[in-house]
């Protein structure tokens, strides 16, 4: 279920409803999820505040965004980091590759990372006769399993334990099945030990820049990021040019807001800022660090005022957990590396609205997102936005593949519902119509999908109007 | 218990689409609620719907033009507009002003959405309404609306109103900030994944052993009774202002 693969939304809706093992998987863990977060988040005053300055701070680094990428990038070389720019995913795909063909690297070590989710580039060294390895334990998990991550934070969330055990027993050489997860944690820290040893090269992505002092944050819990970052000879790091902040002293509030969001935790197990390679007189680290600084569709985005919100996402997937539908329909069924509200409104500006815009219509608006986004961004507006597009209706349409879903017939309902609403000869008699004739109605159409959960609505004899005037209530 | 009104503004009431199709006995009980704390109401009678479905669905141009048919049929007088929905309240008061936000028509839609008031809002902070049950007892179960919750903020005061019924035990929904799956045309478009999330919000009902289940939004009532009644479960879905004018009628 790929991105690049065909996609059928409202098929793998109705295959993820069916699974209901898939659905209270995700039940528990978006429960466990949200009510962790809320025991961080304790105090509504605090966190008001807080998430005040995570958005105000994101805010400000999209509005200089091209002079930060700068002062950044001076940074970073100055601290002997080498800086790689890469407009498209082929991009960046092609330079990743060209760096680990520099040193003659065929193993690789991973940390989790979005943003190579994003440009498939697993697939893309693997067919290039690399070998990936992921280290974090929910990306190895479902790296054998050759599917895709189904939550931004969780990849493996859509597995129970016991399903992880016929995994690892399935998979992994030597391996017994056991639901003990210390005895499974042991077994595959052990394995990819080896791995971090025989590696010649590591990739992680990067949580937060460091315009300031060209400093590359990596926010984990499992220890892989530091193993992947420092002990293969060469380190790569890919990171989307959103993901900056402006100075150190704005990591405090961030990583809090990141971590609390995530994971309901006030700080992870590791936080590692990465300022440059192995330093002459350093006995550990990587010989060269390379930074590949990855636009694919961003700069675009960022033009637009309201799209642009959409870039201070720090990737916490706090919205995937509040989300009702996401909980129901798991992030598998959204065919797109970052799922739920936020893919909603991410996927379909990446990739185009045809036919990523049909994720948009996955919510009920029911403002949960934006309640509980850390840095403010107004999903469900931006929602509305990518479904106004989808018919063509906005002026100022400018994601790719607008009015795909222009069509007559709902056009004119909605023109036909707009003259019921404003004319009241109109009204009067589409009221009494389905006051005399609203029993009748037939079970087609929106009626049908109505009907197939819900008994059929009643229509009152009366409607307010009449009421209104019967009882005597003073009207104009 | 009748307060004197002389001295009492006259408010406006805003019906909504879904009461005068389907809810209209309950927007009634509102106006009658409303008039017993001494308020004359004022029904302007072209009024229809605020606009959300559109809006909701990708047509804001037609969204706009049924909103400012609204703005302009509560016009003629600078009075409250008291909207028993929390979901169409929080249309008018948030979302009117994003529609105009390029218009020079703004500055009427922002005084008018700032005239915008929900029901039990209005009952509790304004009217100070006070209550005396004299139903028998019963359990109910109370729903929060998203928009009610997250726009009109508007929950603790339909709470407040039910809590001085003294006769009503009130029992707290499992999950009573996840949405019921009506979503307006969301309902309609994502049918499947709609279905899934009524029927876990009705299970969340049927676990707390109430009889009724209340809203103060028309849209989620009958999304969850409508679920209710085709499972055949014997609970009973409620507006609040139906089931408060009933409890203190006896």
């Amino acid at each position: 279920m790929a991105s690049n693969e065909k996609f059928n939304f409202a098929q793998n809706v109705a295959e993820a409803l069916a699974d209901s093992q898939l659905r209270a998987n995700f039940r528990f863990a978006t429960d466990t999820l949200i009510q962790r977060r809320s025991t961080v988040f304790a105090s509504p005053e605090e966190t008001d505040f807080l998430r005040d300055v995570g958005s105000s701070m994101k805010k400000d680094v999209l509005a200089n965004l091209p002079d930060l990428l700068e002062r950044f990038e001076a940074q970073c070389i100055k601290n002997g980091i080498i800086v790689h720019w890469a407009e498209t995913a082929k991009d960046a795909n092609e330079l990743i590759l060209s760096i680990l063909e520099d040193h003659s690297a065929k193993k690789v070590v991973k940390g989790k990372s979005m943003a190579s989710e994003e440009i498939h580039l697993n697939s893309y060294l693997e067919k290039h006769g690399k070998e990936v390895i992921e280290t974090d334990f929910g990306e190895f998990i479902i790296q054998l399993c050759h599917e895709p991550p189904s939550h931004i934070i969780v990849p493996a969330v859509h597995k129970n334990r016991k399903q992880i055990a016929e995994v690892l027993a399935e998979h992994v050489e030597g391996m017994e099945y056991t639901e003990d997860v210390d005895v499974m944690l042991a077994n595959v820290r052990s394995t990819l030990r080896e791995h971090f040893k025989t590696a010649d090269a590591g990739i992680s992505g990067v949580n937060f820049g460091i315009a300031e002092t060209g400093t590359l944050c990596l926010v984990e819990n499992e220890g892989n990021g530091r193993m992947c970052t420092t002990v293969p000879p060469l380190h790569i790091a890919l990171m989307g040019i959103e993901k900056l902040v402006e100075n150190v002293e704005d990591i405090p509030a961030i990583y809090r807001l990141l971590c609390g969001s995530a994971t309901g935790q006030r700080v992870t197990t590791y936080f590692n800022m990465i300022s440059g390679p192995r330093k002459k007189d350093e006995r550990d680290g990587p010989k060269e660090v390379h930074l590949v600084l990855l636009d694919n569709g961003r700069s675009q985005i960022m033009n637009d005022p309201q799209l642009g919100d959409v870039l201070k996402c720090i990737r916490c997937g706090t919205c995937l957990n509040h989300c009702p539908v996401f909980t129901r329909i798991g992030g598998h069924a959204y065919g797109s590396t970052y799922p739920g509200p936020i893919g909603e409104i991410l996927v379909p500006q990446l990739e185009g609205l045809n036919p990523k815009g049909a994720i948009a219509t996955a919510s009920s608006l029911c403002d949960a997102c934006a309640e509980a986004c850390p840095v403010r961004i107004p999903i469900p507006e931006i929602i509305r936005r990518m479904r106004d597009e989808s018919y063509g209706n906005s002026d100022g349409a400018s994601v790719a593949g607008h009015g795909y879903k222009k069509n007559c017939l709902e056009s004119m309902v909605w023109r036909g519902w707009r003259r019921s609403q404003t004319c009241p000869t109109m009204n009067k008699m589409m009221l009494k119509g389905l006051a005399l004739f609203g029993k009748w109605l037939p079970a087609v159409g929106p009626l049908k999908s109505w009907m197939s959960v819900r008994s059929k609505p009643k229509f009152g004899k009366n409607s307010l109007k009449d009421l209104v005037k019967k009882e005597g209530v003073r009207h104009e | 218990m009748k307060k004197v009104s002389a001295a009492k503004t006259p408010v406006y009431f805003f019906g909504t689409c879904l009461a005068d199709m389907m809810y209209a006995d309950s927007a009634m009980a509102a106006i009658r609620l409303i008039e017993r704390e001494g308020y004359e109401v004022v029904y302007p009678m072209e009024q229809s719907c605020c606009g959300q479905p559109a809006y909701n669905s990708g047509f804001p141009e037609e969204a706009k033009e049924v909103a400012w048919k609204q703005v302009q049929l509560f016009a003629k007088h600078d009075y409250p507009i008291v909207v028993p929905s929390g979901s169409c309240a929080g249309m008018m008061q948030v979302h009117y002003p994003k529609l105009f936000k390029d218009s020079p028509d703004l500055f009427t839609v922002k005084r008018f959405s700032e005239r915008v008031i929900e029901l039990t809002t209005f009952l509790h902070q304004h009217a100070h309404a006070v209550y005396q049950d004299k139903g028998t007892p019963i359990k109910a179960t109370w729903h929060s609306s998203c928009h009610a919750m997250r726009e009109a903020n508007c929950i603790a005061d339909s709470k407040a109103l039910l809590k001085q019924l003294s006769n009503v035990e009130l029992i707290e929904l499992e999950r009573e900030r996840e949405c019921c799956g009506f979503g307006g045309t969301f309902s309609i478009k994502q049918p499947e994944i709609s279905g899934a999330m009524v029927s876990d919000k009705v299970a969340d009902v049927v676990a707390t052993g109430a009889s009724v289940v209340l809203s103060g939004d028309c849209g989620c009532l009958m999304n969850i009774t409508g679920h209710m009644e085709k499972e055949n479960i014997n609970v009973k879905g409620q507006h609040i202002a139906e089931f408060i004018w009933e409890r203190i009628n006896g």
